[in-house]
């Protein structure tokens, strides 16, 4: 569904470069003329957010990293320099770490957009995997810049997260010495978390092209999830009209982003990353950031290390499967009772989930957890593929302008 | 209408389990007060810090915890007109009433000592040069205390950690309230390393002051509860010497955001108004 490429530049040096290197089109064809669903709502500007936000955090983390010293002696130093020292570092700073919040809080909207809409249905389904591989490749990119302000929780966290891998029968051991690059969490660690924590946003760059080229082919879904018919009445074009609404979105996120960065910069940061590191004082209290926590709490609730981390990777694991497991023909949960409930009850069990990570285990709790993770499980591998069949759908419109003109019609006929 | 309902379900829900969750556990915390919260001149969208507070602090800090505690900030920070405000010729003075290891050698090879300038940092305790020395002496090595105030936090529980991020109502001030806290917390007379809302109550610190240890210069009265909120503030400016230049950006950046996205808005109507 490539839009119109009728692209023809209106200065003479203009052509002259198209003839040998057609970008203009490419950007006029993808950015201006590309048809967009008439229909779509703001949860459709994630996308455009997500990718702004991408761009802030490899521009801030740019300039950091001319300040940082990956040392185990001196990062810790290194971050208080940048804070108080630095010229606008606390401000470059505070952008970046909340900056990976906010880029993990749009992501998360994003997928459950996605997984409210159906937009992981044919023809869709490779945009979701590389979606996937993204949200795997953001949180390993969290994880290696948590660790990098060698902070007591950063250490902790280190630890835990590599000693995950020593639940591998044989290799484990073997695995986790390879990592660290040492016989404990340690310097080698830090400066090859560094090198990983600044090579992986660009591989990330490199799937959101892929993305974003995959949902160009496919067009994108949409509320109602039924497909452009005739182009003429169901789409507009990208520009001015997604164009505005991405901007006015990003507008109004960031809004929340400079509320956190300005006002509360230290509310979603832990306070023990500013202790420096010191390997035999662990924090009380080992928790990940929030947009982890879900995870934490799986891999705690069971009671065998080879089989939590087992469940933590099916946990993220289980999302590439789901167009597969998913089979009703109707894409929406707009027109999708059933399914709508249990999304909604799916949503509350990852809020659950993430609530109970940030806890102090114990066993009452452990047993919350438990269950809430056989409902994590049962929504994607039991009532997905059950609804796939038995669900009773509602009928969905003809079109896309058929869908938004009656909607239009009734709010008329409501006013009157 | 539906959709609405169900959601609204599935929140309702989800507060309940959290509810019961924080219940269960505000239980088990039951004998571990949280630090009671304070008034802070730095509180709040517009707050800033009180400069004659962070020179009474700096007073405590220098006659009383400095005796084990570090603070690694440079002395020309206590110049900064956010923060304690010191004039340029008091900080000089100050400075060069501590002796401070070169970290190069002169000429000759030799490690000398020369008296210290704006520049340097504030040196660790004479009588504790490393974190192993103190903590041979002290049985705990005493927190550096450049970063204290953000490295002290404590969990609020469902719903006050949502509550606490929300404009108007935003909580940030944690640390200050916790140094508070501990200092104003010795309320067992017959011991000493008791503390009211220290985590087990045992703290290796034994109560490092009290009423009158002090002389202000301002006639502010010499008491613990003073000495232990200058000193608080003191820290939290130590910690978080941006803040006002923080606040002050942001005010204007979110004035410009929100007249922004106003302006798209209607743009957007505009723009939109043909597509319907």
């Amino acid at each position: 569904m490539s839009g119109p490429s009728a692209y023809v530049p209106k200065s003479a040096i203009g052509r002259w470069f198209e003839s040998r290197l057609p970008l203009g089109g490419l950007v006029h064809s993808s950015f201006i003329a590309y048809p967009v669903p008439r229909n779509l709502n703001y949860m459709w500007t994630f996308g455009a957010i997500l990718s702004f936000m991408l761009v802030a955090q490899i521009v801030t983390g740019v300039v950091l990293a001319m300040h940082f010293i990956p040392s185990s002696t001196q990062a810790f130093a290194s971050i208080d320099n940048i804070m108080r020292n630095v010229n606008y570092g606390w401000l470059i700073r505070y952008l970046h770490t909340n900056g990976a919040s906010l880029f993990f809080l749009a992501c998360y909207i994003h997928m459950f957009r996605g997984l409210y809409y159906g937009s992981f249905k044919p023809p869709r389904e490779l945009l979701w995997i590389i979606g996937v591989i993204i949200y795997l490749l953001m949180m390993a990119t969290a994880f290696f810049g948590y660790v990098l302000p060698w902070g007591g929780m950063s250490f902790a966290g280190a630890t835990v997260i590599t000693n995950l891998t020593s639940a591998i029968p044989i290799v484990g051991n073997t695995i986790a010495h390879w990592l660290w690059g040492g016989f404990a969490v340690g310097g080698p660690t830090l400066t090859r978390f560094f090198a990983l924590h600044y090579l992986l946003p660009f591989i990330i760059v490199g799937f959101v092209g892929l993305h974003v080229w995959a949902l160009h082919v496919s067009g994108q879904n949409n509320p109602d999830g039924i497909a452009v018919k005739d182009p003429q009445r169901d789409t507009v074009a990208f520009t001015p009209y997604a164009t505005i609404k991405d901007v006015f979105g990003l507008s109004v996120f960031l809004i929340l982003y400079c509320w956190l960065v300005f006002y509360i910069p230290n509310y979603l940061l832990d306070a023990d990353n500013s202790v420096p590191a010191n390997p035999l004082a662990t924090p009380a209290h080992v928790v990940p950031e929030w947009y982890l926590l879900p995870f934490y709490a799986m891999l705690r609730a069971i009671p065998s290390k080879f089989w939590g981390v087992v469940i933590l990777l099916s946990a993220i694991v289980v999302l590439a499967f789901i167009p597969w497991l998913d089979r009703s023909p109707v894409k929406s949960a707009k027109y999708r009772p059933t399914y709508r409930f249990f999304f909604w009850v799916f949503v509350v069990i990852g809020i659950g989930l993430g609530y109970l990570g940030s806890q102090e285990p114990t066993e009452g709790l452990a047993m919350i957890a438990r269950i809430l993770t056989f409902g994590y499980f049962a929504f994607f591998l039991i009532i997905m593929p059950i609804l796939s069949f038995t669900e009773k759908t509602k009928p969905i419109p003809t079109s896309i302008a058929d869908a938004v003109l009656t909607r239009t019609k009734t709010a008329v006929a409501a006013a009157e | 209408m539906i959709r609405v309902r169900f959601s609204a379900l599935a929140f309702a829900a989800a507060a309940l389990v959290l509810a019961s969750a924080s219940a269960a556990l505000a239980q088990s915390d039951a004998e571990q007060p949280n630090p009671p919260r304070q008034s802070w001149s730095f509180s709040g969208m517009f707050g800033i810090y009180d400069k004659a507070q962070l020179q009474r602090g700096f007073q405590v800090y220098k006659e009383v915890c400095s005796t084990c505690h570090a603070l690694s900030i440079p002395f020309r920070t206590l110049a900064d007109p956010d923060g304690p405000g010191f004039s340029e010729d008091q900080i000089k003075t100050l400075a060069a009433t501590y002796q401070i290891t070169n970290a190069e050698p002169n000429e000759k090879g030799e490690i000398f000592k020369r008296p210290g300038t704006p520049a340097d940092d504030i040196p660790r305790p004479e009588a504790y040069p490393n974190d192993q020395a103190a903590a041979a002496t002290l049985g705990k090595a005493p927190p550096n205390m450049a970063l204290l105030a953000k490295a002290l936090k404590f969990e609020r529980g469902f719903p006050w950690f949502i509550v606490d991020g929300l404009p108007g109502f935003e909580y940030q001030e944690m640390g200050a309230d916790y140094i508070h806290a501990i200092l104003t917390g010795y309320t067992k007379p017959d011991d000493l390393q008791w503390n009211l809302y220290y985590p087990g109550h045992k703290i290796a610190m034994p109560q490092p002051i009290t009423n009158g240890a002090v002389e202000y210069k301002d006639g502010t009265p010499p008491t613990l509860e003073n000495y232990s909120k200058d000193v608080a503030a003191f820290l939290s400016w130590a910690a978080e010497p941006n803040l006002p230049e923080r606040k002050r950006i942001g005010l204007r950046v979110l004035i410009f955001l929100l007249v922004f996205a106003a302006l798209l808005y209607f743009v957007k109507k505009r723009i939109w108004e043909s597509a319907h």
